[in-house]
């Protein structure tokens, strides 16, 4: 079985009315069968609404599925005595910096997981410094979270999920209240720990940019996975993402610009080199 | 000036009242309080002073920074020293139709002032050299015997600290819907009181909606990573006795005593 295995999950959430009737029902994941596997860097795309959200929450049994089931390592998310285990295994980053750090000095919120968990004290300091180094914020460890920018708060907040030494970061639009400069930090660190922690990420983000290199993407739409494969493949459709409303990088739209006007290249290109690449072909 | 608050802020630093364990720091500012009542003469208030002052000048902390504190609490200080200096009844040193000065009243409210200023210095001082995690782990320990009584100790001390970390940051987001508002015309700063007060309900329900999400997204936060109360859970900088703590501990008993022993044979 696959690292996260979804079959068919579906979750509805209910709008109540003041005297407590259900008022209507709104399907946030309409039937999602996804796999994963241990170690690749997923992204997850899709509008405002998609549904993308959700998703991420239920790989951290923070939401439980309606109806389907979705596995994360082999632990069935609706087991309620396997929560913490699920927890443990799947990390989650969310949006807003400010609203996920609980201490008010860096290395005590890194500290805030391994302690939930009943680490021991020497290890939790082990653990503090090596994960705040993976993120290249130990300068920063006395300081408080107040004091930082966003894109090193939000790198104090990863760090925090890697104290716990989770097999799978889940980031839920972890750059969307960043400038650029923070959001390349990020995105760049999360890629470093891909790469050399083999830590198993999914993103989820609508910057099309950031998920060039991931190793598979996922787009949804109204709650269903409507198109999966590789960064290529999918930036190779620019018009059927742009019916989900969704842009592709801007060298990609270019690129596909020129094809349409009648030059001979060929679909998908992702980055500037490769662009340059083909028009230099051309000739 | 909403951000001038040092209340409840934290000041890094390595001094040796950093240093301390924070359960010494919590009696010491209890005592402070104690004997900042304390004192009716001269000769105490030189010690008191020269304790706070030892204080002050072993925490490093920068002595402006401290007095910024006293910024919002100057409205009470001048009110306290006012009504003190003339409603006291005794000798008279000056009198206009009701008004009259006297001079217990100058002493009083001298004193009272004096006091007060202390008070907020004492207390600031222990909330700015220990991180407010280790404040709240000082009274978890400190008061873990009212686990006994059913008293929610580890949840009331996860509360507060919460608290003190937002603080700055609810702060900070007033200010922001205090421009915004201001931007459209909004006026805050004419008027009398109760004016004044009325303009800050459009701020305030802005203010209370945005910390009721913030709550949520971070009791949300708190559960990913796998927060689930005080049970089974270890510490990160657990609270132990050193030697230094033993010796302040000392100190601070010859302090009071000593206090105690003037007030007694004066």
């Amino acid at each position: 079985m696959s690292f996260i295995k979804a079959v068919k999950l579906v979750h509805e959430y209910f709008h109540r009315d003041e005297d407590g009737n259900v008022d209507h029902i709104e399907t946030a994941l309409d039937g999602v069968s996804l796999d994963i596997e241990a170690g690749d860097f997923i992204a997850i795309l899709g509008h405002n609404g998609s549904g993308k959200s959700t998703l991420a929450k239920h790989m951290n049994a923070i939401l439980c599925p309606t109806e389907g089931t979705l596995w994360v390592d082999g632990m069935d998310t609706a087991d309620e005595d396997k929560l913490w285990d699920i927890r443990k295994c799947a990390g989650m980053v969310f949006q807003n910096p400010d609203n996920q750090i609980i201490a008010g000095i860096v290395e005590e919120d890194v500290g805030f997981g391994p302690e939930n968990i009943g680490i021991p004290t020497e290890e939790i300091w082990t653990r503090v410094s090596n994960s705040l180094q993976s993120v290249h914020m130990e300068k920063y460890r006395t300081h408080s979270p107040n004091k930082l920018s966003g894109g090193q708060k939000q790198r104090v907040a990863i760090a925090g999920v890697l104290a716990m030494e989770p097999q799978c970061i889940v980031l839920d639009e972890p750059t969307a209240m960043l400038d650029p400069m923070g959001r390349k930090d990020v995105i760049d660190t999360v890629y470093e720990l891909n790469r050399t922690k083999k830590v198993t990420v999914i993103l989820i983000t609508h910057y099309m940019e950031e998920v060039v290199q991931a190793d598979k993407v996922f787009v949804m739409d109204q709650g269903r996975v409507v198109m999966q494969g590789t960064p290529k493949q999918i930036f190779s459709q620019v018009d059927t993402l742009k019916s989900y409303q969704l842009d592709v990088p801007q060298v990609t739209l270019l690129a596909h610009e020129l094809k349409q006007a009648g030059l001979n290249i060929p679909d998908g290109i992702l980055t500037r080199e490769e662009l340059t690449e083909a028009l230099c072909h051309l000739s | 000036m909403l951000r001038d608050m040092t209340i409840g802020q934290y000041y890094p630093g390595k001094s040796l009242l950093h240093q301390l364990d924070p359960r010494v720091k919590l009696t010491g500012a209890l005592v402070f309080v104690v004997s900042a009542f304390l004192f009716e003469n001269w000769i105490s208030f030189a010690i008191v002073t020269a304790f706070l002052g030892t204080c002050i000048i072993l925490s490093r902390v920068p002595f402006r920074y401290m007095v910024k504190g006293l910024k919002p609490v100057v409205v009470i200080l001048i009110l306290t020293a006012v009504l003190n200096l003339l409603w006291t009844p005794g000798e008279i040193l000056w009198q206009y139709r009701f008004l009259k000065i006297t001079k217990q009243g100058v002493m009083n409210s001298g004193y009272m002032l004096v006091r007060l200023i202390y008070l907020v210095l004492g207390t600031s001082l222990m909330t700015l050299t220990t991180t407010p995690t280790r404040l709240t782990d000082g009274m978890e320990t400190g008061l873990s015997w009212m686990k006994l009584f059913k008293v929610p100790v580890h949840e009331i001390a996860m509360t507060m600290s919460i608290a003190l970390r937002f603080i700055p940051l609810l702060l900070e987001e007033t200010d922001k819907i205090m421009k915004a508002q201001m931007a459209r015309g909004a006026d805050f700063e004419t008027g009398n009181i109760f004016r004044r007060a009325k303009s800050m309900v459009p701020l305030l329900v802005p203010l209370f909606v945005s910390a009721w999400r913030r709550a949520g997204d971070l009791a949300m936060a708190m559960e990913a990573r796998c927060y689930h109360g005080g049970e089974g859970r270890t510490k990160m900088k657990p609270l132990k006795y050193r030697k230094k703590d033993f010796c302040s501990y000392g100190v601070l008993s010859v302090y009071l005593v000593g206090l105690i022993v003037i007030k007694v044979i004066l």
